[in-house]
């Protein structure tokens, strides 16, 4: 069968069940538009930007834990997708982003709209090719699929020059993968995992350090079983929160930069770490050298280079999270049967447990006081149901999102982690919202964030996806303005935007959104009873909220996680002595 | 070996899959992970489709197997392997443009012949020499020839085989068990 570049382009994209592609059209990748016309069981998003195409992608994949596609054409379609390629990078988010590129005569011959776009993504995607023979089209696009969405998922970028596209090919699906160099360690060794229950079981104080990679590796049931039979308490990092019950008992919740008390303290004060697919990251460790001092370490993750790279370890496991935690479970199960149960941790569980009743999030809203953005994140999180995905960019909204939201599952909390991309949110929580159409979506956003994508807005009310953006405005570049308070002698710089411009009530409607507002305390809850009512459209939010307002806990960059600052007030009680936790 | 710089030089032998950009997926990631290349030479195999790199990098033992999980995780890299010093047959060649007029010419043959190079060129004021060996060697006859005065010089940087029966696809390196 003969048929043109473009038709096995989508040809394969349908082999790879493909559902949606966000994207935006081009001199350079029209050819591919053209057979949609045909009918093709895949549904093309036309998006408003090329970053809003990307984050849409990477909100699908997170919410499905399917290969999000994005779709842009040459030049400048291209460079707008780097942001979002990277964020998927620093996340491990798969996503194939397929770009037009000028007729391969004229590569290389600054053409209108070319740019090198592999030469510019490759140290941004896992992997991405160029393919110059419509012929390698199929074996590209399943290779392509294979490795974004395997071993530590990742970016993949195709170009497609457009005389490829136009080419007249023939159609053959590759029967197998043929990647010699591309042989992912998904299985845990048992010498491994034996080494490791013994340290859990000789363990006086474990903590169980689960990042992204659980979440990744959709490990959260044997996770659930670990933490349980094994009596081990739990921290979620940013990137896995949901992975383990917020409600449950042996849950902390978030560690790091702003992560509350007793997870930071459970880590500083830990004599072993059960690290499962998680980095060391610097928001999380703080100052290195100072990082869970007396802490011996089993460290799991599918990416052999993660292992060792900041911390040392004394067991290392390669493999997928699934494999390595059914692993464990099983060893563990059998040796504290052997045993007669799990060891008695109580008073670890205990002093947590003491921890966690004396240093909780804390905010203080007043009845007539200011609008507090913890306040809105606690009422839109009380009158929201189990199945809500959250999603949130970055800065200081993304925080009291994590904080305050209580995540009971996996893939109901979408963000931009590693990256930290400002305007992530309103395009990741469409894309959430198409792969999850029957669920409720709320992004939380900032103001600053808000207005880098809320063109996909128009996107969400013309193809009938919508979701909720709850704006915490506070009219600043919040966290920016957090750091110069704290660090810069409050010489704000830079960072006033103005709460009343745009008004955001107006925005929404002007984009077929339905635009609210709350700016007291007692406007809130029915703001968000009809935000929540609303079905068939999007909906604004624009809660004006105090500026004053910071985020803590708070560990300054680069100091240790010792030096956790509580409130604004400052006080570290871990290095008061009546406050001296045991060890 | 040590260098001037506080790391210490490592010989690397990868094994790539000859596609376009390969070399700069390495180039880059090196640049990227900040860490220096000494020298680097490409070149086919015994097998179509696959190229050798030979990459000196001046970088301690730790961040060596940092760079070198992050080579593997290319998708074009085969295997990488990490000769352990003695454990190799390294060699490079020299091209080396040296002054070499009136009493300067017999001393510049005499190291010629001392070192076992040739006189690849001849001009009135220069002798062009080619030489090959190990980089030990090189540097030797470049130390000498620096007396004289170098025109011009260029090297093809280091190119390395494992000692014994095994090829590099039957070897373990050192650096990236888990």
């Amino acid at each position: 069968m003969t048929i043109t570049g473009a038709q096995a382009v989508l040809k394969a994209l349908e082999q790879e069940g493909v559902e949606v592609i966000f994207g935006i059209p081009g001199g350079a990748s029209m050819p591919i538009y053209d057979p949609l016309v045909d009918g093709s069981t895949i549904r093309h998003i036309l998006c408003r930007h090329e970053q809003g195409a990307g984050h849409a992608a990477e909100g699908y994949a997170w919410a499905t834990g399917k290969v999000g596609v994005c779709m842009a054409t040459s030049g400048p379609g291209g460079t707008n997708l780097v942001t979002p390629i990277a964020d998927a990078k620093m996340d491990s988010v798969p996503i194939v982003a397929i770009t037009g590129q000028v007729p391969t005569p004229v590569v290389g011959n600054d053409a209108f709209q070319e740019a090198d776009i592999t030469g510019i993504t490759m140290p941004i995607t896992k992997h991405n090719f160029l393919v110059k023979d419509p012929a390698l089209i199929p074996e590209t696009v399943r290779e392509a699929f294979h490795i974004a969405s395997t071993g530590r998922p990742g970016p993949v970028l195709i170009d497609l020059p457009k005389d490829v596209l136009l080419a007249e090919t023939t159609w053959s699906w590759p029967e197998r993968i043929d990647l010699p160099g591309y042989r992912p360690t998904t299985k845990g060794n048992q010498r491994q995992i034996v080494e490791a229950v013994k340290l859990i079981l000789a363990a006086e104080r474990p903590v169980l350090y689960v990042g992204g990679g659980t979440i990744k590796a959709n490990a959260s049931e044997e996770l659930f079983r670990l933490a349980t039979i094994g009596r081990l308490p739990v921290v979620t990092t940013l990137m896995a929160r949901g992975a383990f019950p917020d409600s449950h008992e042996l849950c902390l919740g978030m560690p790091g930069m702003h992560g509350n008390y007793t997870a930071v303290t459970s880590l500083q004060k830990a004599d072993l770490l059960i690290a499962l697919g998680t980095r060391f990251d610097d928001r999380v460790t703080g100052k290195l050298a100072a990082f869970a001092p007396n802490a011996k370490v089993i460290h799991a993750d599918v990416d052999p280079a993660e292992i060792g790279k900041n911390r040392a370890v004394d067991v290392p496991i390669v493999g997928d999270c699934l494999d390595v935690i059914a692993k464990l479970v099983a060893e563990l199960a059998k040796r504290q049967d052997e045993a007669g149960g799990a060891p008695d941790r109580s008073a670890w569980l205990g002093q947590l447990a003491e921890w966690q009743r004396r240093y909780p999030y804390r905010y203080d809203q007043q009845p007539d006081g200011p609008l507090k953005p913890q306040f809105c994140v606690e009422r839109l999180r009380d009158h929201a149901d189990e199945d809500t995905i959250v999603v949130a960019g970055v800065g200081q909204h993304q925080m009291y999102a994590s904080q305050y939201w209580a995540f009971e599952r996996p893939r109901h909390w979408i963000n931009s982690g590693g990256l930290g991309t400002m305007g992530f949110a309103v395009p990741a929580a469409m894309g959430a919202k198409v792969g999850q159409p029957g669920e409720r979506v709320v992004a939380i956003d900032g103001d600053g964030c808000f207005q880098m994508t809320a063109q996909e807005l128009a996107t969400s009310n013309t193809e009938k996806i919508p979701f909720i953006t709850a704006i915490l405005n506070n009219g600043y570049l919040g966290m920016v303005r957090q750091w110069q308070e704290l660090f810069f002698d409050e010489r704000y710089s830079g960072v006033y935007l103005n709460p009343d411009v745009p008004d955001y009530v107006k925005l929404a409607e002007a984009y077929g959104a339905v635009g609210l507002r709350a700016d007291s305390p007692d406007e809130v809850d029915a703001v968000i009873e009809k935000a929540y009512s609303v079905e068939d459209r999007s909906v604004v939010i624009d809660f004006r909220v105090d500026p004053r307002e910071m985020v803590f806990p708070m560990i300054a960059a680069g100091t240790s996680n010792d030096d956790i600052i509580l409130g604004p007030e400052g006080a570290t009680p871990i290095s008061d002595p009546t406050e001296a936790p045991i060890v | 070996m040590s260098n001037g710089n506080g790391g210490t030089l490592h010989t690397l032998s990868v094994l790539v899959e000859d596609k376009p950009g390969v070399l700069t997926r390495v180039a880059g990631l090196f640049s990227a992970r900040g860490f220096n290349i000494d020298s680097l030479a490409v070149g086919p195999t015994e097998s179509s489709g696959l190229s050798r790199m030979t990459i000196v990098v001046n970088v301690d033992l730790k961040p060596l197997e940092q760079v070198t999980k992050q080579l593997n995780k290319l998708i074009n890299v085969i295997k990488i392997l990490e000769h352990e010093p003695g454990s190799a047959v390294e060699r490079e060649l020299m091209l080396v443009k040296v002054r070499a007029s009136g009493d300067d010419r017999a001393r510049v043959m005499e190291i010629a012949e001392v070192f076992r190079v040739n006189v690849v060129d001849v001009t009135h004021a220069t002798l062009t020499l080619e030489a090959t060996g190990k980089p030990e060697k090189l540097e030797a006859l470049l130390s000498l020839l620096g007396d004289h005065g170098v025109v011009e010089l260029s090297r093809t940087g280091r190119i390395a085989l494992g000692r014994g029966d095994r090829g590099i696809r039957e070897r373990v390196l050192r650096a990236a068990n888990d």
